[in-house]
Formats: C-alpha cells, sequence, structure tokens
C-alpha cells in the first residue's frame, strides 16, 4: 500500500465510520439483538479475502490451508448470522388489527 | 486492470451499498426483514465477484470450505434456540475475528518481504485484534453456555498481569513493525493476543455480558476492517467499520444503562465484592399464594410485565404471553417493560419475547414505561433484579448508585416471581422485595406463570 492509497483508505474508513453512526443510532432497542448478529454476518465479508487466501495465484500451499480454515469460519459467520437474524426478524409481528384495543 | 478486475470492484461497490441500505431498514420491524435480503444479495455479489476477478486458481480449497462453513452455518442458524441466542452471537464473533487473523497470517507467510510499514500496522492490528477477540469471544460464549462458570475469576494483581501481557503485546507489535524479519517475534504477538483475549473476559461477571457481547462485536468489526487496510480492499473497510461502530455504539448504551464506564466493566470486576455496603434493610418478605396473585392481576386493569434474565433460563416466554393474553382477553391491559441491560446481551428480552409472539407493539422502553407506573394496578417482575433495585435511586452509597432502573416500586402493588430467597446475580439486596407494596411468588417462572394462567381462568 503507497502513501496515496492509504490516504483513500482512510477516507473511506472515517466515511463509514460517520454514516454507520447516522445509520445504526436509529436502530431502536427493540432489534439490538438482530443488529449485532446482522451487523456479524456483515463482517463476515472478510471472507472474500480468505477466498483470495485459499486459491488465488501467487500463495503457497500453507496459505492454501490457512485460507481453507478462514473461508470455512468466514462462511459459518456468514450463512449463520444472516439465517438466524431472518429467523429472529421473522418473529417479530405486529398486533394483529383486530387485538389493536389500545387507545394511544 | 484486467475486465475481471472491473467487475470485482463492481461487485465490491454494490456489496458496500447494500451492506449500508440494509443497516438503514433494521431501523423499523417492517423493513428491517427486507434490509437483510439486500445484505445477503450484497454479500453474494461480493462472493461471485472475488471468484471471477481474484485469479483463482485452485478451487479444492475454496469448496471444501465454502460447502463446510455453509453446512456447519445453516445447522447453527436452523437449530439454535432463542434462549442460547447470546452464546450463539459470541460465537459467531470468535469465528469472524479467527477468519480475519488467519487471513493475517496468510498474507504474513506469503508477502511479509514486499509489505511497505504502512501495511505491517495494520497487518498487526488485524491480527492482535482478531486474535484477541477470537478467544475472548471463546470464554464469553463458554460463560454464556456455563461451561466455564459464570463469575469473575480473579486473583490478586489481575490487573497488573493484564497489563503485562497487553503491554508485552503491543512491544512485539511495535518490534515487528520495523523488523519484520523477526518472523518469532511475529507469532509472539500472535500467541499473546490469544492469552490476552482470555485474561481480558476471564474477569468479567455474566451480568456484565451485554457490554462485553457489543465490545467484542466491535472488535471483530474493526479487525475486519483492518484486513481491508492490509489488503487495500474498500468494502472489508467498509462492512468492518459499519460493524465496528455498531458495536461501538452497542456498548456505549449499554454501560450508559448501567450508569458505569467501559473501564469499570472491563477492570472492575463488578459482583465479586459482595456487598458490605448494602444497608440492611431489615424488612420481612411477604410471600403470597397463587391464588391471591391471580385474584390481583384478574381484577387489575393494568398490569406490566418486567423480564430479565431469569425468564430467559426458565424459558418462561411462552408462558407470560400465555398469562397475558388471558388477562387481555379480560379486559386488562398488558404491557411489557424491557430494560436495555435486562439478559445477556442488548435486546435479549425482545427477541425471547417475540419469539413467544408478543406483538412488539406491547413492549414497551425504559423512558416510555417508568411515568406509567404509578398508575399501573400489579406490576410482574419475573426474574430480574438489580434492573428494578430501588437502591440504584434512592441510595447513593449502593454500588448500582446512579443506574437508571424501571420504576416498579411505583406501582400500586408488586409481584416477584423469584427462584428462591437468595440475592440477585450481583449479589446486592434489593429493597423492592421488603416493600409492602410487594409480595413474592417462589417458583421457577414458567411453572408459576402457567399455575397463574390456570388460577386466573378459574377466577
Amino acid at each position: 500500500m503507497n502513501p496515496a492509497a492509504l490516504i483513500a483508505s482512510v477516507y473511506v474508513f472515517a466515511l463509514a465510520a460517520f454514516l454507520g453512526y447516522q445509520v445504526i443510532s436509529r436502530v431502536p432497542p427493540l432489534l439490538h439483538t438482530p443488529l449485532m448478529s446482522a451487523t456479524n454476518a456483515i463482517s463476515g465479508i472478510s471472507l472474500i479475502g480468505s477466498l483470495v487466501l485459499a486459491g488465488a495465484r501467487g500463495y503457497t500451499l500453507p496459505a492454501h490451508i490457512l485460507g481453507f480454515v478462514a473461508v470455512t469460519t468466514a462462511t459459518i459467520n456468514v450463512v449463520g448470522g444472516f439465517g438466524i437474524t431472518d429467523r429472529m426478524l421473522k418473529m417479530f409481528r405486529k398486533k394483529p388489527a383486530a387485538a389493536n384495543v389500545e387507545a394511544k | 486492470m484486467s475486465l475481471t478486475s472491473y467487475f470485482m470492484e463492481a461487485t465490491y461497490l454494490v456489496a458496500s451499498i447494500l451492506f449500508i441500505l440494509s443497516l438503514k431498514m433494521m431501523s423499523h420491524p417492517d423493513t428491517a426483514r427486507r434490509g437483510m435480503f439486500l445484505a445477503e444479495g450484497g454479500m453474494f455479489a461480493a462472493i461471485i465477484g472475488t471468484l471471477v476477478g481474484a485469479h483463482i486458481i485452485s478451487w479444492v480449497w475454496i469448496i471444501a470450505g465454502l460447502t463446510v462453513g455453509s453446512i456447519i452455518g445453516a445447522w447453527m442458524a436452523i437449530t439454535v434456540p432463542m434462549t442460547a441466542m447470546p452464546q450463539r452471537t459470541a460465537l459467531s464473533h470468535a469465528f469472524g475475528a479467527l477468519a480475519a487473523a488467519l487471513v493475517g497470517v496468510g498474507e504474513f507467510l506469503v508477502k511479509i518481504n514486499e509489505m511497505p510499514g504502512i501495511t505491517r500496522g495494520a497487518l498487526g492490528f488485524e491480527i492482535m485484534l482478531g486474535a484477541l477477540t477470537t478467544t475472548g469471544s471463546l470464554i464469553a460464549a463458554g460463560k454464556l453456555q456455563g461451561v466455564i462458570q459464570g463469575k469473575p475469576v480473579q486473583f490478586k494483581g489481575q490487573n497488573f498481569v493484564n497489563l503485562a501481557i497487553g503491554l508485552g503485546m503491543v512491544g512485539c507489535f511495535l518490534f515487528f513493525w520495523i523488523h519484520p524479519e523477526a518472523h518469532a517475534v511475529f507469532y509472539s504477538m500472535l500467541g499473546l493476543a490469544f492469552v490476552f483475549g482470555v485474561a481480558l473476559v476471564i474477569p468479567i461477571g455474566s451480568a456484565d455480558m451485554p457490554v462485553v457481547m457489543s465490545l467484542l462485536n466491535s472488535y471483530a468489526g474493526l479487525a475486519a476492517a483492518a484486513t481491508g487496510f492490509v489488503l487495500g480492499n474498500n468494502v472489508l473497510i467498509i462492512a468492518g467499520t459499519l460493524d465496528g461502530f455498531s458495536g461501538f455504539i452497542l456498548s456505549v448504551l449499554m454501560c450508559k444503562a448501567m450508569n458505569r464506564s467501559i473501564i469499570n466493566v472491563l477492570f472492575g470486576g463488578f459482583g465479586s465484592v459482595i456487598a458490605e455496603a448494602s444497608t440492611d434493610t431489615g424488612g420481612v418478605m411477604r410471600e403470597i399464594s397463587l391464588d391471591d396473585a391471580a385474584m390481583q392481576l384478574a381484577f387489575a386493569n393494568r398490569v406490566i410485565f418486567v423480564p430479565g434474565y431469569g425468564l430467559a433460563t426458565a424459558q418462561a416466554q411462552h408462558a407470560v404471553r400465555e398469562l397475558g393474553e388471558l388477562l387481555e382477553s379480560r379486559g386488562v391491559t398488558v404491557k411489557y417493560a424491557i430494560h436495555p441491560v435486562a439478559g445477556r446481551m442488548p435486546g435479549h428480552m425482545n427477541v425471547l419475547l417475540a419469539e413467544a409472539n408478543v406483538p412488539y407493539s406491547s413492549l414497551y422502553e425504559m423512558e416510555q414505561i417508568n411515568p406509567e407506573f404509578p398508575s399501573t394496578d400489579v406490576a410482574v417482575v419475573i426474574g430480574a433484579n438489580d434492573v428494578v433495585n430501588p437502591d440504584a435511586r434512592d441510595n447513593p452509597k449502593s454500588l448500582i448508585a446512579g443506574m437508571p432502573i424501571l420504576e416498579v416500586d411505583r406501582a400500586k402493588s408488586v409481584i416477584v416471581l423469584k427462584r428462591g430467597q437468595g440475592r440477585g446475580f450481583s449479589g446486592l439486596e434489593n429493597p423492592l422485595f421488603f416493600k409492602s407494596c410487594t409480595s413474592m411468588l417462589y417458583g421457577d417462572a414458567k411453572a408459576s406463570l402457567s399455575h397463574l394462567a390456570q388460577a386466573v381462568q378459574h377466577v
């Protein structure tokens, strides 16, 4: 990484942090568990780094093996994380209209 | 750049946008699920893009890893019960962080000789954060699952030992940064980071887990972001940073909800200093019979249920929903009051009650519900203790002084469902239990609630 690329990356980091703060502080406490599990699944994006390690040109066998383990754990994270988040979000339901007698 | 590389970069951009959109849609339960489909689509696009554009030459390890990972991941997603959500999430943090650490080691093996100083710095952060999050999350998961004892493990000079491990790790990092050829130092850094993760979480009690979970979430995200810096990959930086900040925001919220600083949670070893400072309230706890409690509930106008971790351990979420619906069918207004740190992770109670089909419109946050307690006939506390302890408000000497609480003691009457007469998790005395408006219903929460429902039917 050269200095120019570093600066660009720092920009991306800072903007993502700012955006993340804006977006995530709007998530209600009701959904904090699904939020945690969703962001965790999303950060399983390190899977793409693992894929490169496991099979790309220019990497040695030990790196491929490390990559295999990393692909496995990252995939568990992605598949398990999205799966369970969806299972949780499916459960959140509104009050059925008929029973909605409570005055607000 | 070749065409396939452009394609790969394009999928990364799409994935980044979809991730941000999906988190934005998380702001409401009606849109959250659709938002997750977007994130899944983004992830899928990024994976396809990588496989097409990253000059993949050997597919064996990739296919094997994707297959094994998908099977285990799907199995976990389908089988894990909602009550085990905190430990599953902790385990998931461990997996994600381990992947980041391993990618770091792989990059070290292959590219260390051509790595400029800046990248080596990022690599160090990736390894340290990844490794300490892996072991830290495993310990947290073990504590939550009950494999490791939940009580804080402490010994004399512990903070000193932890400090030494931490400094040793940072020292190795700095040395490696300057001398990349020192492979032994690199591996020492890795090893010390693994040890440091254990040392950080071992002294923290289970009751503080909401903060620890959020912090580990944050670290796992930052490890992924550091990976992005090492690989020069923007989608990794963006996704990792989103995760890192989400965890950070949650930790701050959790700390606020306990009126404690992060430093205090991490190094305070709360719950080990059994409160001698607690006031001897001297009263007696008044026990109530099932029938009397049922009578109170059946003839109330407004009832608020206050769930705590005890609800999760007793798996009583369905029983409370049945009782709640029964009361509603008799015209009672039923609400649920959720304290931010009730349970073992942020939002734990909401998920459990949602699983039991309680509509989310009946779940109320602390600030919303507190003004309603004075006009409430019966507040039913189910396995919650510290979050309803009036000492936090009234007794400045209390260990939890200043922690915002659910003010159930302002309700006309309070029924506390409790396993036995012992103190709560933090070992603090709870004056609520001795108040004249409070009565105790001892026994397993699930059994008590279903018996209450039966009794209400017969009123």
